[in-house]
C-alpha cells in the first residue's frame, strides 16, 4: 500500500520539519535557559556572603556587592584575560594536568565597608558533585558565610547541606589555627561542640556527605593556600585589610 | 449531522481515565518514569502537566496524520513526534521554570518512554479522530497526574510537613513531640503510597478487585 | 580499576534502576508473574543496555556535548546540540533493539525463542532510556565507567525482577485482602523490598 519511495521521502520530510522545528524552539530559548544558569549563579555567591536574592534581584545586588572577580592560575597568578564568573568549576576539576586548573575568587564589599573574599570549590557527595562558595572576612582565616548545594544526595540526609541550619554552623570557624597552621574545617561525626574553631556537626545519616564536604573544603582551600598565606602576611605586616587587589 | 465538542460520549474519555480506567491504577502504564519525582508536591504538578501536555498533543499529531504514516515505520514515526514533544517540553521547562526542571532532571525526558503516551497512540489515535484522540490523551495525562499529585500530596506532608514547600503541620504540634516520618521522603516509600491508593481505589470500585 | 568497581557495585545495589528510580517498572510489573519469564526479561535488559549506553556514550561525547564537534575542525566547537539527545537517544535505542533481534534471529534461533517477544517491548523500556540519560547527567568519562554502568544497571534489573517474581510466585497461596490482590501488594511488595535495597547505601568501595 505504500512504496518505498513513499517511505523513504516521508522519512526525509518527517525528519527535516522536526530538526527545524526542535532548533527553532532551542534557539529562541537558549538566552533565556542560560540567564537563568547565570542568575543561580550569582544567587549562590551572594548567599555565601549571606544575601538572599530572588532571582529578580539577583543581578543588581550582584553587581552592588562583588565589586570585583578575579581569575588564578594554579600558580595562584593572576590570569587577567579571562573573566572568573565565565569559568565552569565542573571542567577545571576534570582537567587532567592540576596545573592548567584556573581558580576563580570574588571580592564583595559588605554593607559595613569589609571586605570578604569568595571562594568556589566542588566535591563528591555520596550520589553525585557537590559544590559551594565559601566567603572569608579580611583576616582571610574566619569563614564569614557559606553556600553549600548538592546535585542529589539522599532527601533529609545528606540532602541538609543545603540548609541554613547546617550552614549557619560554620560562620566564625576559622582555616588556620593560632600558629598559623592549615587546618581547614571539618565536619566531625557525633557533633563538634562549639568551642571548636575547625569543626562543625557533621549530619547524622549523611556520614558520606560529610566527609565528601570536608574533603571539599579541605583541598578547596588548599588550592588557594599560597594567596591566602600571602595575604595573611600582608595582613599582619601593614595591619590593613586585604583591600581588593591580589 | 455533526457532534457538539463537548459530548457526552467525548466528556467520558476525558473522565474514564481519572478513576475507572485510571493509566496507572488500571491500566498499569506509565509507571517508570514518574515515582521519583513525587518526593515534593510541585515537581509532581510540573511533571503531570508536562505528561498531559504530551499525551494531548501527540495524540492530535498522529491522529491527524494517521492516514499517511506508512504501517512499516509507524513505531519510529510515533517515537519521533513523542521526542520532540518531550524537547520542546523541556526547553520551555528549562527557560520558565528552572529550579524544578534542576529537581526532574531525567525525568523530563523520560516521559518519551512512558507507556501511557505509546499506549495511547497505539490503542487510540491510529484509529480516532482527531479532536476524540486530543481528548483521550488529556484524560489520560490527567489521569496520570491525578495519582502523581496525590502521592506528591502525602509524601510532602508526611514527609516534611510542608505542602509546595509553606509549613502545613504547625509548629506547636512539633513541640508536643510530633516528628515528620523520614521514611516518606525515601524513593520506596512512593510505591508503598500507590499501592494503598489501589487499594482504596479497588475497595470502592469493587469491579476492579483481580479475580485470580 | 577500583573505580570501576564502584561503579559497577553502586549500579547494581546502591542505584538500583528498579528500587531507587523505578524505572522500567511497566514491563517490570506486567512480565514478574513467572520467574521463567522475568529471568528472560532481565537477561535481554541487561544485553540491550549494556549495546546502546557505550554507543550513547560515544553519540553524547562526539557529537552532543557543547564542543564535542571540535574533531571536525576548531570552528565546530562553539557548536551544542545537547538539545537533540532525547530524540537521537531514543532513535539509537530503537535502531538497536531492531538490529538485535534481527541478528539474534539469524544466528541463534534458540535465543531468539527466549528472547524474541521480550526484545521488541525494550525499545520503550524507560530503564534503557533512563540508562542513557543517567549517563549523559553522571558524566561518565570513559567508555569503561559508561559500560561498567550499564552492566551493573542491567544486572541490578535483573535481579530485582527475579527476586519480585519468586515472591510473587509463592504469595498465590497467601490470604490478602481481595481489594489489594494482584497489582496492589506487588507495588507495596516491590516498596519493602526497596527498603530492603536501601541497606546497602552508603556503601563505599
Amino acid at each position: 500500500m505504500f512504496s518505498n519511495r513513499y517511505i523513504f521521502i516521508y522519512s526525509s520530510i518527517m525528519v527535516t520539519v522536526v530538526a527545524i522545528a526542535l532548533t527553532l524552539v532551542a534557539v529562541s530559548l537558549k538566552p533565556t535557559q542560560e540567564a537563568n544558569v547565570r542568575i543561580e549563579k550569582m544567587q549562590n555567591i551572594l548567599k555565601a556572603i549571606n544575601i538572599t536574592a530572588t532571582p529578580k534581584e539577583a543581578q543588581t545586588l550582584y553587581k552592588k556587592y562583588i565589586v570585583k572577580s578575579y581569575t588564578l592560575k594554579a600558580d595562584m597568578t593572576e590570569a587577567p584575560s579571562i573573566d572568573a564568573f565565565s569559568i565552569d568549576l565542573a571542567a577545571e576539576t576534570k582537567k587532567a594536568n592540576p596545573a592548567d586548573r584556573l581558580y576563580p575568587l570574588y571580592i564583595a564589599v559588605l554593607d559595613n565597608g569589609d571586605t570578604s573574599y569568595i571562594f568556589p570549590m566542588r566535591g563528591k557527595g555520596l550520589w553525585g558533585p557537590i559544590w559551594g562558595y565559601v566567603a572569608l572576612k579580611n583576616d582571610f582565616n574566619t569563614i564569614y558565610g557559606v553556600m553549600f548545594d548538592h546535585k542529589g544526595e539522599t532527601p533529609g540526609l545528606g540532602a541538609e547541606i543545603n540548609t541554613d541550619k547546617f550552614q549557619q554552623q560554620f560562620f566564625g570557624k576559622t582555616i588556620f589555627d593560632e600558629n598559623g597552621n592549615y587546618t581547614a574545617v571539618k565536619t566531625i561525626k557525633g557533633g563538634a561542640g562549639s568551642s571548636n574553631p575547625h569543626g562543625v556537626d557533621a549530619i547524622s545519616g549523611g556520614t558520606i556527605t560529610s566527609n565528601g564536604l570536608s574533603a571539599m573544603l579541605e583541598d578547596g582551600f588548599k588550592a588557594y593556600l599560597p594567596f591566602l598565606q600571602k595575604k595573611i602576611k600582608q595582613v599582619k605586616t601593614e595591619n590593613i585589610d586585604g583591600g581588593t587587589q591580589i | 449531522m455533526k457532534e457538539p465538542l463537548f459530548s457526552a460520549k467525548n466528556l467520558k474519555l476525558l473522565t474514564g481515565p481519572l478513576n475507572l480506567n485510571n493509566p496507572i491504577t488500571v491500566q498499569v502504564l506509565g509507571i517508570c518514569s514518574a515515582l521519583a519525582v513525587t518526593v515534593q508536591l510541585k515537581p509532581a504538578i510540573v511533571m503531570a502537566l508536562s505528561v498531559t501536555v504530551v499525551t494531548g498533543f501527540s495524540n492530535l499529531i498522529i491522529s491527524s496524520i494517521r492516514n499517511t504514516i506508512p504501517p512499516r515505520i509507524r513505531i519510529i514515526v510515533q517515537l519521533v513526534v513523542i521526542a520532540s514533544l518531550v524537547i520542546i517540553v523541556d526547553q520551555l521547562l528549562k527557560a520558565y521554570v528552572y529550579d524544578v526542571s534542576k529537581k526532574l532532571s531525567v525525568f523530563v525526558g523520560l516521559i518519551i518512554t512512558n507507556c501511557i503516551v505509546m499506549g495511547r497512540l497505539e490503542a487510540f489515535a491510529m484509529a480516532e479522530k482527531p479532536w476524540r484522540s486530543f481528548l483521550d490523551g488529556v484524560g489520560n495525562g490527567a489521569g496520570y497526574g491525578l495519582i502523581l499529585i496525590a502521592v506528591g500530596f502525602f509524601r510532602e506532608l508526611l514527609g516534611s510537613g510542608k505542602l509546595l514547600g509553606l509549613q502545613i503541620i504547625p509548629h506547636f504540634l512539633y513541640e508536643m513531640g510530633y516528628k515528620d516520618n523520614g521514611l516518606m521522603i525515601l524513593p520506596p516509600m512512593a510505591l508503598i503510597t500507590i499501592g494503598i491508593i489501589i487499594w482504596i481505589q479497588r475497595s470502592a470500585n469493587r469491579e476492579l478487585i483481580d479475580k485470580s | 580499576m577500583s573505580h570501576l568497581f564502584d561503579i559497577f557495585v553502586r549500579s547494581i545495589f546502591i542505584e538500583n534502576m528498579i528500587f531507587a528510580y523505578f524505572l522500567g517498572m511497566c514491563s517490570y510489573l506486567a512480565v514478574s508473574k513467572t520467574v521463567k519469564t522475568s529471568v528472560g526479561l532481565g537477561i535481554a535488559v541487561t544485553f540491550v543496555l549494556i549495546i546502546t549506553v557505550p554507543v550513547n556514550w560515544l553519540l553524547e561525547n562526539y557529537i552532543l556535548k557543547p564542543g564535542a564537534l571540535i574533531w571536525l575542525g576548531s570552528d565546530m566547537a562553539g557548536i551544542d546540540l545537547s538539545y537533540l539527545s532525547f530524540i537521537m537517544f531514543i532513535a539509537v535505542i530503537a535502531a538497536i533493539v531492531q538490529l538485535v533481534e534481527m541478528v539474534v534471529e539469524k544466528f541463534s534461533p534458540s535465543l531468539y525463542n527466549a528472547l524474541g517477544i521480550f526484545l521488541p517491548l525494550i525499545a520503550v523500556n524507560c530503564a534503557i532510556l533512563g540508562a542513557s540519560l543517567f549517563m549523559q547527567e553522571r558524566d561518565y568519562h570513559t567508555l569503561g565507567e559508561a559500560s561498567v554502568f550499564a552492566l551493573g544497571s542491567g544486572i541490578g534489573w535483573f535481579l530485582a525482577i527475579a527476586s519480585l517474581a519468586a515472591i510473587r510466585e509463592k504469595i498465590t497461596y497467601s490470604n490478602i485482602p481481595a481489594p489489594l490482590r494482584g497489582l496492589g501488594i506487588t507495588f507495596i511488595l516491590t516498596g519493602l523490598m526497596a527498603i530492603a535495597f536501601m541497606s546497602f547505601m552508603g556503601i563505599k568501595i
